[in-house]
C-alpha cells in the first residue's frame, strides 16, 4: 500500500512519536498543570517540551507564545473570531480553505466586511493585489501559507510587511507547511500562525495551535472559551497571560507528547531536509506527469514554489474514479474532489468536481512517485 | 506543624502559572542551579499552586538566568 494523503494526514508517524504517546500513557497519564504532585508536574513538562519544540521550530523566542488547541481550524476560529467584531474590514484570499473561509463567512453575515483577493490559475497569490485590498479600517489578513489543493506557496514576508504597513494584524494558515517548509515568524512578518499536529508535523490527530509573534498584544485577541486554567484558582475571570488566556479546559497531554516527539524529529532530521526531499520527489512526479497524455496538472508546475501537494485530473473522468481505481486496483491511497476548499477550486478552474490528488510526505520514496505514475499511465491505457 | 529533616537555607519563585514555573525549572536547570517544583506554601499568596524551591545562596544566579530568558517571576522569598 502507498499513503499518498499526508495533505489530509501525515501517516506513518516516527516510532519515537508512539513511543512518547504510551510512556504518557503507562507512566505519567496525571492532568498537566493543574496538582503539584510529581506526576502532574511531569505532565506539565511534557506540555512545555511540546511548547519549546514548535516555538523553536517557528523561531519562537518565548516558548508561552504558542497556544495549544485542538487543530488547525480551532486556532483560526480563535485568531479569526477573537480578533474581529461587526464593522470591522478582513482580507483574505481565494486559495483558502474552509477552516478560514467558512468562519469568516459566519462573521460577514454579522456585519464584518470581508475582501476575497483573488490568486492567479496557479493558485499564487500578488502581494500588489492585496495591499490595493486593504482600507483604513482592516482589522486582519487573513492568508494561507501553501495550498492544499495545488501546493502553491505564497509569500507570505511580503503580504505580513503589507498588513502591519496598514495596522492589520496577519493571520497566517500554516497547516500545509509547518514541518515542511521553513517559517520563522518574526521575520516573515507573522502575527498570528495557525498549525496543526498531525500533518508536517508529525504528532497525532486532535493537536494543533496558535502561536503568536513577538509584538501581539493579545488583548487584540479575545478568547472564545473561558475556564479552568490551573492558575489564579482564586479569581472567577479568566487570566489574562499567555498561554493560560487561551487554554481552559484539560490539555490534550497524551497529544502533545506525541506532538512533541513528532517536532523532535522534523527537528533534527531538518526541515531543509524534509523539504529538500520532497521538492525531489514533486520534480520526479511532475516531470513524469508531463509526459503522460491525457493527464492535466494544476498548479504552477515549479518544484520549489509548492509543497509535495499536487492536483491532476485523467481527462474525461472523474475525480472519485480515479480515486477509486487508484484504491483498489494499483493500492494507492490520495484525495479526491473539492478538499474543503470550493474557493480554491473555483480559482484553479475545478469547481464543482474537483481534483485528484497526490500529497507526499517526509516518509514516501521516489519509488511512491514511480509507482504513482506507472499506476496513471496504466489508467490512461498507455 | 509537620517536622520535616533539616535542610540548607531554601527560598521558593513564585509565578502567574504553572507553565511558567516549569519553564523556570528548566531554565534553572539548565543553568546548573539545584531547584525543584514543589506546591506553594499556603502561607505565601500566589496566583498559581507551584513554586519553584531553590538554594538562598544561589538566588542572585536564579534571578539573572531568569532575566536572560525574560521569564517573568512575581517573586522570590525566603522560607
Ligand atoms: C490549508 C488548511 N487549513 C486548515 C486545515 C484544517 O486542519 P485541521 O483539520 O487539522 O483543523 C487544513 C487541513 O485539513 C488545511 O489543509
Amino acid at each position: 500500500m502507498i499513503y499518498l494523503d499526508n495533505a489530509a494526514t501525515s501517516w506513518p508517524k516516527p516510532e519515537a512519536v508512539l513511543e512518547a504517546m504510551t510512556a504518557f500513557m503507562r507512566d505519567i497519564g496525571a492532568n498537566p498543570g493543574r496538582s503539584g504532585h510529581r506526576l502532574s508536574v511531569e505532565a506539565g513538562r511534557t506540555v512545555l517540551d511540546a511548547r519549546e519544540a514548535v516555538a523553536e521550530l517557528l523561531s519562537i523566542r518565548d516558548p508561552m507564545r504558542v497556544v495549544f488547541g485542538l487543530n488547525a481550524t480551532d486556532a483560526l476560529n480563535l485568531a479569526i473570531r477573537g480578533t474581529l467584531r461587526p464593522g470591522d474590514h478582513v482580507v483574505t484570499g481565494s486559495m483558502e480553505h474552509n477552516s478560514v473561509m467558512r468562519p469568516l463567512r459566519d462573521l460577514e453575515a454579522e456585519g464584518v466586511e470581508l475582501t476575497v483577493v483573488q490568486a492567479s490559475p496557479e493558485g499564487f497569490m500578488d502581494p500588489v493585489d492585496v495591499s490595493e485590498a486593504m482600507r483604513p479600517g482592516t482589522r486582519l489578513v487573513a492568508m494561507i501559507h501553501a495550498s492544499n489543493v495545488v501546493g502553491s506557496l505564497l509569500s507570505i514576508r511580503d503580504i505580513g510587511a503589507i498588513a502591519r504597513d496598514a495596522g492589520a494584524l496577519f493571520l497566517v494558515d500554516a497547516a500545509q507547511t509547518a514541518g515542511c517548509c521553513p517559517i520563522d515568524v518574526g521575520r516573515d512578518n507573522v502575527d498570528l500562525l495557525a498549525f496543526t499536529g498531525h500533518k508536517g508535523l508529525l504528532g497525532p490527530q486532535g493537536t494543533g495551535g496558535l502561536a503568536f509573534g513577538p509584538d501581539v498584544d493579545v488583548s487584540r485577541v479575545r478568547p472564545l472559551r473561558s475556564g479552568g486554567t490551573g492558575s489564579r484558582s482564586e479569581h472567577e475571570v479568566q487570566p489574562d497571560f499567555l498561554p493560560d488566556r487561551y487554554e481552559s479546559g484539560t490539555m490534550n497531554g497524551v497529544g502533545l507528547a506525541g506532538l512533541a516527539a513528532g517536532v523532535r524529529y522534523v527537528l533534527e532530521r531538518g526541515v531543509d531536509d524534509i523539504r529538500g526531499h520532497e521538492v525531489g520527489l514533486v520534480r520526479r512526479f511532475i516531470d513524469g506527469v508531463r509526459g503522460i497524455e491525457g493527464i492535466d496538472l494544476y498548479g504552477g508546475g515549479d518544484a520549489r514554489r509548492q509543497t509535495a501537494t499536487l492536483s491532476i485530473n485523467l481527462r474525461g473522468e472523474a475525480p472519485s474514479d480515479v480515486g477509486l481505481a487508484l484504491d483498489e486496483d494499483h493500492d494507492i491511497l490520495c484525495r479526491v474532489g473539492l478538499h474543503c476548499a470550493p474557493a480554491a477550486h473555483r480559482t484553479i478552474g475545478t469547481f464543482p468536481d474537483g481534483t485528484v490528488r497526490l500529497s507526499f510526505g517526509a516518509f514516501n520514496s521516489r519509488g511512491a512517485v514511480d509507482a504513482a505514475l506507472d499506476a496513471l499511465r496504466g489508467m490512461v491505457g498507455r | 506543624m509537620i517536622r520535616r529533616k533539616p535542610t540548607e537555607p531554601t527560598g521558593v519563585a513564585l509565578f502567574h502559572s504553572t507553565s511558567l514555573a516549569i519553564r523556570g525549572e528548566r531554565i534553572a536547570r539548565k543553568g546548573g542551579l539545584k531547584v525543584k517544583l514543589v506546591p506553594t506554601p499556603r502561607h505565601l499568596s500566589s496566583d498559581c499552586g507551584t513554586a519553584l524551591r531553590f538554594r538562598m545562596e544561589d538566588i542572585d544566579a536564579l534571578r539573572a538566568l531568569f532575566r536572560a530568558s525574560s521569564l517573568e517571576c512575581d517573586d522570590m522569598i525566603p522560607l
